[in-house]
């Protein structure tokens, strides 16, 4: 903003601050139920400052799960969210990162028809396309195995055509200077392409790992075995209480553990990301 | 060090449109060969066919005895300077320079010692080599396309317009450099550029381009003085040569200059050709003053621009309309209007046929 007076300075730090206590106050209703025992958590007013039982429910939600489970703790389940995660993000970064390199450096008949069979699949995700994805994968005896949970997610049209535009950037000479200093394309894809694309391969991480991270629909069909249930699963499988309340502590407690690894991600790869999706100059 | 043969060359785009009408040309080793002409007339076109980065549609092209139009351009043992130097900017500088080594498995201490001897016939500092290309400048960037040239010890150097995205001060400095490591090193080039100072200083032999077609091969001063058609005769030299549409005397020794003005041709004139039209040409600096009695052409001044060590009148003869530019050297104080007594040498008349545009020998 130009314009320099303290009114509109102080109105656009009270927006801002209200926009941020909007976001974060339900993360901090989720922070205290998390540090209180089950007795207070079904007592009104809920309680808005923190109590004493924080690591006793971390504990107890890592390791022990809720009472009248089964007693699994969500130790095992944080890691299959991560492995689950992890392979999708990697997955379609590589399989994005290839296809891309396909469309945009080899003349292929039919090449501008794989590109719209690409772009086709952007309007069929998972869940358009669930029952007869759910047959493949089952026939193919990918049930309840990391698998199942991650193949089916891998391919990206949205990726590919990140990439594509990337490529597109990419001065032609650049390429003809690697085919005079005797570069093949599988070395001009690993020397120059890929370290070119570096800050857009961490953005699009952090993108794709919240998204593999937050899937709900797809592990939630295709798990039926608790070995291999995602963290995300849990956490409505644990308000699933009966007769009984929910046992609010643990729920939050898990929301948060939940929470942390797509958080982590976002912090240590802010820089990267930002510079991966604002960044023009090649 | 190689010759490079280029023998009926055509270029079709599959579009159809035809970029190289058949091009022939030996270029010796150690030669420097500069294609010249305005954009879009093939001469980027013709550089890329011989780098093997565009297809040959027809023709051979052979690089020391070798035919080379089916070879990847890693296997044509060339080198290339592109215009806006195409350096790999994740790379280093010194990586830049050895990727093509690396590339062909020589040791690590054999490209060490050929970046080093390439940075240093450069003036790269060893600080240099260690960053990367966005943080140099514009010429130091064009040292390092060079350098990556270098370190190749190719048989043929190709430069694509390599200094056409410097300043022109720096463009003056580098172009110097090129000519001094082309003579230092004695590699054959091939230098294409769309700029006639530059390429009437670097090339032993021009190459003029003109749709396709080479209007003329020559030395720069076999171009500057016998150019072989109306386009060289207007694209060599600046400012470009006075042409004036005009007939030949009734007996082909003479020509009518303006109105009432006629000249003298050299060697007789065309007998043969009397009376036919014809476009009679003269460059700036050969409009010269006549001095006290002798014979002149009344040249009026209409505009005078100083250049300091030019003064470059543009005037006509007479009544006639067509405008000429005289280029004096010096500084000589002509004003708008003023009458000057011009004189023209017989020798440095050029003649040209108006239907083919070709010169018409005296």
């Amino acid at each position: 903003m130009i314009e320099n007076r303290p009114f509109l300075k102080v109105l656009s730090h009270v927006i801002l601050i209200f926009g941020v206590l909007l976001v974060a106050f339900p993360i901090w209703v989720a922070f205290v139920a998390a540090t209180h025992d089950a007795g207070r958590m079904n007592i009104l007013p809920l309680p808005m400052w923190p109590g004493g039982h924080f690591l006793e429910n971390l504990d107890v939600a890592l390791n022990q799960g809720v009472w009248g489970g089964d007693g699994q703790g969500v130790a095992f389940m944080l890691f299959n969210s991560m492995i689950m995660a992890l392979v999708i993000a990697f997955g379609k970064i590589v399989i994005s990162l290839l296809s891309a390199f396909a469309i945009v450096y080899f003349r292929f008949p039919f090449r501008m028809f794989f590109f719209w069979m690409i772009f086709v699949t952007l309007m069929l995700p998972v869940e358009v396309r669930i029952l007869p994805t759910f047959e493949v994968v089952a026939n193919l005896g990918m049930l309840n195995s990391y698998w199942g949970l991650t193949v089916p997610l891998i391919a990206s049209a949205t990726a590919t055509f990140m990439f594509r535009q990337v490529f597109l950037t990419i001065p032609d000479e650049l390429l003809e200077a690697s085919r005079i200093d005797g570069a093949g394309p599988l070395r001009f894809f690993k020397d120059i392409l890929i370290p070119m694309s570096q800050t857009n391969i961490a953005a699009l991480f952090v993108i794709l790992f919240i998204y593999g991270w937050n899937q709900y629909l797809w592990p939630l069909l295709i798990t039926t075995d608790q070995d291999m249930y995602t963290i995300v699963i849990q956490i409505k499988r644990m308000l699933e209480a009966g007769e009984e309340a929910p046992q609010w502590h643990i729920v939050m407690m898990t929301t948060l553990l939940a929470m942390l690894p797509p958080v982590v991600v976002v912090v240590f790869m802010q820089k990267l990301f930002v510079k991966g999706l604002t960044e023009t100059e090649k | 060090m190689a010759s490079v043969t280029l023998d009926n060359i055509r270029k079709t785009y599959p579009n159809g449109y035809q970029a190289i009408h058949g091009v022939d040309v030996d270029i010796r080793e150690g030669e420097f060969l500069v294609l010249v002409g305005p954009s879009g007339c093939g001469k980027s076109t013709l550089l890329r066919m011989i780098a093997g980065l565009e297809g040959v549609t027809e023709g051979t092209i052979r690089i020391g005895e070798r035919e080379v139009n089916k070879l990847e351009p890693s296997q044509r043992d060339i080198a290339m300077v592109f215009q806006n130097y195409a350096l790999y900017p994740h790379m280093s500088v010194y990586a830049n320079m050895a990727y093509g080594l690396k590339i062909q498995g020589l040791p690590k201490d054999e490209i060490d010692q050929r970046v080093n001897a390439a940075a240093e016939i450069l003036e790269l500092t060893e600080e240099q080599l260690t960053r990367k290309p966005r943080q140099l400048s514009g010429g130091q960037r064009q040292r390092v396309a060079m350098g990556r040239a270098i370190v190749r010890e190719p048989s043929v150097f190709l430069f694509d317009e390599p200094l056409s995205n410097l300043d022109a001060k720096l463009r003056v400095q580098m172009r110097l450099e090129i000519k001094r490591l082309q003579e230092r090193l004695g590699i054959t080039s091939i230098y294409v550029t769309h700029d006639q100072v530059e390429a009437m200083t670097l090339g032993h032999r021009l190459m003029v381009l003109n749709g396709g077609v080479v209007e003329q091969l020559g030395t720069p001063i076999e171009l500057y003085e016998r150019p072989a058609s109306l386009f060289v005769a207007e694209f060599i030299g600046s400012p470009s040569m006075n042409l004036i549409p005009t007939k030949l005397g009734a007996d082909g020794k003479t020509i009518r200059i303006a109105d009432g003005i006629e000249l003298s041709l050299a060697n007789g004139g065309l007998a043969d050709q009397a009376g036919e039209e014809v476009v009679f040409g003269v460059r700036p600096e050969h409009l010269e003053l006549a001095s006290g009695d002798e014979a002149s052409l009344p040249l009026t001044a209409t505009l005078v621009e100083h250049l300091g060590a030019d003064t470059l009148i543009h005037g006509h003869f007479g009544d006639d309309r067509a405008d000429l530019t005289v280029r004096l050297s010096g500084t000589h104080l002509v004003a708008a209007g003023d009458v000057l007594p011009i004189r023209i040498t017989a020798d440095h008349m050029h003649l040209f046929n108006p239907n083919t545009e070709k010169r018409l020998a005296l």
